[in-house]
């Protein structure tokens, strides 16, 4: 077996902006490498730039220097077109606030990737039915997302991240909206998918959520200042 | 994604703001009704107006002499004068290609059959009206030559007469009074329908010309053996200009008129002579037309003001539909899409509002409309077109957005 590639690779990530007369430094060199079947978490304090290493990782914003590529794909040489295509098949998002489409059944907001991978039918529905299963809402799969918990409301957005069958899935914040109960039980599922090989990258300022994680990148004024493995919190 | 998701997508995002929808909505709704009601009534006019000149015959010219209306003429005796039968004589020997001619004169009066009477247009006519006007009999005979000859006291009756005096009875042979003069109806004239102004052209009784001369009309004026006006049928395929422009400068030479000098007379074909009546009719249509169209514009802005609102309110939407793999293209497509199904079922709103619009005009006012099959894809592809047009600017910019903006937009 050749060695593999690596999902995230970044040299000299930046990214500057001005606000107002202050010339802001978000991310300022940021070097990382992660592998296929890592469960990463991003911790730092709030203007640390970890929100931004995210973004720019899953092709939503631009770095002003450095590159990163993601699955052996350099970023800056996609058009918007390539971009949106890589975000549908190689990544999943997980957001804080669900971002789930409202008046619309955990099915539908699960399919809507598959709708601009232009996948349909039958074939759309069982990958959807087996997304949901995967996060345990097998049963609950014509419910709109008022009529589902918080913790529920989060499985269904990270059914609608995997339905693509991407190799990588971004969560930032994915338990900040969530009790200290379900937040385990969403922390517990990212482990078992990455149990099964999924690779995740989660952005959290708690130390206690990032312990469930296998590896941490400690963000502070833009530069990763701590890499370390942490042993993981075992399933109690 | 297919265009037909999308509308489905569409469709849903509009039944979830339903109330909104229909707010937006009610400008195509009106503008739309407004230019199909316009267009029917136009269109009931010019169909009006067609049917007259095809009932009249399209070969027609009709002669009548001119008013003493213009300025800087004499005012005498004998500058609008009546035509005479020699003037029919000499345009009937003195023109080509005349089909038949008909000298006219009016009369009108209380007809009495038995005791039941009826107030009618009495009209003194040729033999040859029956040809000109391509008007024959129902039953019975027309009038003939050797009527007008004997000055004989016959008539032939339009459809109503008919029906009026005699009921279902049949009125041939009966004798009718006209005047207090007793006619022998000879004739019931074949049924003709409305005229384009709306007069019913059966309401009629025809008498030889010389017989109503004599009998039916007093003496006016120093012409002997007067003609009030006269119809001419030109032979088929014959020029109808040329024609008009002979018996013009015929009538001008028997009429002492000078070339290039005022006619004090009028020689029209069916279309002139219609168009002077609805040249004012046009007018207002066309006036009506355009008021109806600028409200659709109007219409059109409100669908964009309502886009773009909800292109902001739905930033988010936008963001996450990007983070999940939506090209701009994807965005664009939605948006306009559900731009143009919002027009097109204001659209299809407006087309029923529009028929029952037209509707009630043609029962309450009486005016003639017609509803074209075609504004139907008219109206519906007019008020895609106002999607499109007024719905692009708020999608693209939608799909333009950077889906972080996007995601992060409060």
């Amino acid at each position: 077996m050749s060695r593999a590639i690596p999902v995230i690779e970044a040299w000299g990530l930046c990214r500057h902006y001005q606000q107002g007369s202050q010339a802001v430094k978000a991310l300022d060199g940021v070097d990382v490498t992660i592998m296929p079947g890592e469960f990463v978490a991003v911790m730092g304090p709030s203007g640390s730039g970890k929100s931004t290493f995210m973004n720019i990782c899953g092709a939503l914003d631009q770095p002003t220097g450095g590159t990163v590529k993601v699955a052996g794909r350099d970023l800056s040489t996609l058009s918007r077109d390539a971009l949106a295509d890589l975000r549908n098949e190689v990544i999943g998002f997980v957001f804080q606030q669900f971002n789930l489409l409202p008046r619309t059944s955990a099915l539908q907001n699960a399919m809507l990737p598959l709708r601009y991978a232009g996948i349909g039918g039958a074939e759309a529905i069982s990958r959807c039915t087996r997304a949901l299963a995967q996060v345990d809402l097998a049963s609950r799969m014509d419910h709109h997302p008022n009529e589902l918990s918080g913790g529920q409301q989060q499985r269904v957005a990270i059914a609608r991240a995997l339905v693509t069958g991407p190799q990588l899935i971004f969560a930032d914040e994915p338990t900040g909206a969530l009790d200290s109960a379900t937040s385990v039980e969403v922390l517990k599922l990212f482990q078992k998918l990455n149990a099964d090989g999924m690779t995740i990258v989660m952005v959290t300022h708690d130390a206690d959520v990032a312990a469930y994680a296998g590896r941490t990148l400690h963000f502070m004024d833009g530069h990763i200042v701590r890499d370390t493995a942490t042993e993981r919190r075992a399933a109690s | 994604m297919t265009l037909f998701a999308a509308f489905l997508v569409a469709l849903e995002a509009l039944r979830l703001n339903a109330l909104r929808t229909a707010l937006a909505m009610l400008g195509i709704i009106i503008g739309v009704a407004a230019v199909i009601t316009m267009a029917s009534i136009s269109t009931g006019a010019a169909k009006r107006v067609e049917e007259h000149i095809s009932s009249l015959g399209t070969n027609l010219l009709i002669a009548r002499p001119g008013s003493n209306r213009m300025g800087g003429r004499r005012g005498g005796a004998g500058t609008s004068e009546s035509f005479s039968e020699k003037d029919v004589a000499a345009i009937k020997t003195g023109v080509y290609d005349i089909a038949a001619i008909s000298g006219v004169v009016n009369a009108s009066g209380a007809v009495v059959y038995g005791n039941t009477n009826w107030q009618t247009g009495v009209q003194g006519v040729h033999a040859d009206f029956h040809i000109a006007r391509a008007w024959g009999v129902a039953s019975g005979s027309p009038l003939t030559d050797e009527d007008i000859r004997r000055k004989s006291k016959v008539a032939v009756i339009g459809q109503t007469v008919a029906e009026e005096l005699f009921g279902s009875q049949s009125p041939l042979g009966e004798r009718i009074r006209i005047k207090n003069i007793p006619f022998e109806v000879v004739g019931v004239l074949a049924e003709k329908g409305q005229s384009g102004m709306g007069r019913d052209q059966d309401d009629t009784i025809l008498v030889p010309i010389s017989t109503a001369r004599t009998r039916l009309v007093g003496r006016e004026g120093s012409v002997a053996e007067p003609v009030q006006m006269m119809f001419i049928s030109v032979r088929d395929g014959a020029d109808m200009s040329r024609v008009q422009d002979d018996i013009e400068t015929l009538l001008m030479e028997r009429r002492n008129i000078k070339p290039g000098a005022q006619a004090n007379f009028d020689v029209r074909n069916m279309s002139e002579f219609i168009e002077a009546r609805t040249a004012t009719q046009n007018t207002m249509g066309m006036l009506l037309a355009t008021s109806a169209a600028i409200s659709l514009v109007v219409g059109g802005i409100g669908i964009m003001n309502i886009m773009l609102v909800s292109v902001t309110e739905r930033t988010r939407e936008i963001g996450l539909r990007m983070a999940v793999g939506a090209r701009g293209r994807d965005i664009l497509v939605q948006f306009l899409v559900e731009a143009i199904t919002l027009c097109l079922v204001g659209g299809m709103i407006g087309l029923a509002v529009g028929a029952g619009c037209s509707g009630l005009v043609a029962h309450y006012a009486g005016w003639p409309v017609l509803m074209d099959p075609l504004y139907v894809i008219l109206a519906l592809a007019g008020s895609a077109t106002v999607g499109l047009f007024f719905g692009f600017y708020p999608a693209r910019r939608a799909s333009q957005l950077n889906p972080i903006d996007a995601l992060r937009y409060e």
